[in-house]
């Protein structure tokens, strides 16, 4: 059970309009999920407002932006590509991350519904919904998200720990001659000295 | 400061001066030295008064020991990393004004007269702090190291970029003085919460990324830190001013800065820090979650790509560091030859727990070609692994937690080269 430690008496009680204000939360039970709705259409249109020049009109992404569709079947290829249809588990951190921390540099401004809209353009992005799909609080989990089991939790201490304890060898420790077979100057991607070398100036 | 030589250009120089000191210091001086026979304006006039530098930054001829960004990495400036310059650095202990930042949304500015912090949930009675009522609670300092989970993470396919600070820096090492996250959540109190073994934490910060994080309560009453010194001082902006959380051993996405709230949870929220990103995705397809400890890991900062040897042969300091997230080190091992032979260096202190530890290795060059690499071994007895080992057991887009041997090619003229070997 609690420790039952001695208290000291400070801070003061959180109001719930203080907790309702911050606690926005929303877990993979759906815990947290406001009431609103939204669809597709409605959210292509937001989405085409205020997500479409990083994310592109169809999720897409642009440049380097972070891709929101695409990528089915790919997370054992060479290059997987991980959106939120083809990586993520749960929908309720797509509405969790999209009401809190986007638009990217206005973030919290969209309202329930917007969101609802929006995430449900994303799942039609990702050919996981039909356009007319009215996405609420009590229609969420009728969403089927691919790779819901995709994840385990972290195994290191069974697959690698045991094999990578004991003896470290200290002479001898391979068969053949060492050679070099990857050089990073081959690349050549590194950041010269002189073009950040300007920050310190007084 | 302008017209700065290009990296390749200092390096040539430098190397040219390494020889002319070389041969000096290893044959009698022909000539006398004017730095020594002639009065030097430093030893005849004065120097700065104690008033013209209230808070002082490093000498100019130190300009280069700075942290460095790596455009291509990310889209943008504000949600992306910069590195350390490990490769500069001695001892432990990182200067906070070169320790590398990772921001989601920016480092932001917040005063301590309108910083909040607030615990809700399970708890018997939600709360709200301000600044000044956490400096009233008991403290603690300690030490530990804060690694990104990416460090290194460029470095899954090959050999990519060239210098100990872009493919370890990462990662600074602070001595923090905070209250336990323990004490804080008594203070709430925790009779609600029930049992508190199937208990979560969900912790986010008060910047529009937020940052949100779960962790089992274990390890938040066992060594969590809510921190507001760091090195001394109050934290750096960059850094989670005025409050940030501390994670001893675990991964640097967890260290939530500019923290405003707790909430006691029956279960993790599995939020996009914890789903989208920070899962390690194995060669099948399939990905861990919540990957926390970073494992054993060491690099050798010097000689390095950035830090090349410029004396010539006879007496060098090979020196780097290590650190477990599991544990203190126990000792580190070098080898000059590709991890043919290995020798075990010389720790500078007894390894801490969840703390970088400086190992030396004192060595004779003979001026051939060294492939150099250092290997840590932790109290848990772990080794740490070379990245074919990895591989064989995570493929190549597991993105985070490399903690693969490095190596470096040192080539006889004294330059470092970022290469794999077989």
């Amino acid at each position: 059970g609690p420790a039952a430690a001695e208290k000291l008496g400070l801070g003061r009680t959180a109001l719930p309009e203080e907790i309702a204000a911050w606690d926005g939360d929303v877990s993979p039970d759906g815990a947290g999920l406001p009431a609103g709705s939204g669809d597709a259409i409605d959210g292509e249109g937001i989405f085409s407002e205020k997500c479409a020049s990083c994310h592109g009109d169809f999720a897409e992404g642009i440049d380097n932006w972070p891709k929101l569709a695409g990528g089915a079947d790919t997370l054992d290829h060479d290059d997987p590509l991980k959106t939120v249809g083809s990586y993520w588990p749960y929908l309720s951190t797509a509405f969790d991350y999209i009401k809190r921390s986007m638009p990217y540099g206005n973030a919290g401004t969209l309202n329930d519904d917007e969101v609802y809209a929006i995430v449900a353009y994303i799942l039609y992005s990702n050919d996981l919904i039909e356009d007319d799909f009215v996405l609420s609080k009590e229609t969420f989990f009728d969403v089927e998200m691919p790779n819901a089991d995709g994840f385990f939790v972290d195994d290191r201490a069974e697959t690698e720990y045991p094999a990578w304890s004991g003896e470290a060898c200290m002479e001898n420790c391979k068969d053949a001659p060492v050679k070099v077979t990857m050089r990073a100057l081959v690349l050549d991607v590194t950041p010269e000295t002189e073009e950040t070398s300007a920050v310190q100036e007084p | 400061m302008t017209n700065k030589p290009s990296r390749r250009e200092f390096l040539a120089s430098g190397l040219a001066a390494g020889a002319a000191i070389s041969a000096a210091g290893s044959a009698q001086a022909d000539i006398p030295d004017p730095l020594i026979t002639e009065v030097q304006p430093w030893a005849r006039e004065f120097g700065d008064g104690v008033d013209a530098t209230p808070y002082g930054m490093p000498i100019q001829f130190e300009s280069d020991v700075i942290r460095r960004n790596v455009e291509w990495l990310t889209a943008d400036t504000v949600s992306s990393i910069n590195f350390t310059p490990i490769h500069a650095l001695d001892g432990t202990i990182t200067p906070q004004g070169c320790a590398f930042e990772r921001h989601h949304s920016g480092a932001i500015e917040l005063r301590k007269e309108d910083y909040r912090l607030m615990i809700n949930g399970l708890v018997d009675n939600p709360l709200v702090f301000s600044y000044a009522d956490l400096e009233r609670f008991p403290r603690e300092n300690h030490v530990y190291f804060c690694e990104c989970a990416a460090n290194t993470g460029m470095e899954w396919a090959g050999a990519q970029l060239n210098g100990a600070q872009f493919t370890h820096g990462m990662i600074h090492n602070m001595e923090y003085t905070g209250v336990p996250l323990r004490t804080l959540l008594e203070e709430a109190g925790l009779d609600t919460a029930g049992d508190l073994k199937d208990k979560w934490v969900f912790v986010e910060g008060a910047d529009a990324s937020s940052n949100g994080r779960s962790i089992p309560m274990e390890k938040a009453l066992d060594d969590c830190l809510i921190a507001f010194k760091a090195n001394g001082e109050a934290l750096r902006k960059e850094h989670g001013y005025p409050v940030r959380l501390v994670v001893p051993g675990w991964e640097g996405n967890m260290w939530v800065k500019w923290i405003r709230r707790i909430e006691v949870m029956d279960g993790p929220v599995e939020s996009r820090e914890e789903t989208s990103k920070y899962t390690d995705t194995l060669a099948n397809g399939t990905s861990r979650k919540w990957t926390w400890a970073m494992d054993a890991k060491s690099v050798v900062t010097s000689p390095s790509p950035q830090a090349p040897i410029t004396h010539g042969k006879g007496p060098l300091v090979i020196t780097g560091l290590a650190w477990s997230g599991r544990g203190a080190i126990k000792r580190v091992d070098v080898s000059k030859d590709g991890g043919m032979t290995w020798e075990t260096a010389r720790l500078a202190k007894p390894g801490e727990k969840m703390a970088l530890t400086r190992f030396y290795l004192d060595t004779d060059w003979d001026g051939s070609e060294m492939m150099l690499q250092s290997r840590a071994i932790d109290d848990t007895g772990y080794i740490q692994p070379t990245k074919t080992q990895l591989r064989e057991v995570r493929g190549l887009n597991s993105i985070y937690h490399n903690n693969c041997i490095q190596t470096w090619l040192v080539r006889s003229n004294g330059e470092a080269e970022n290469v794999e070997v077989s």
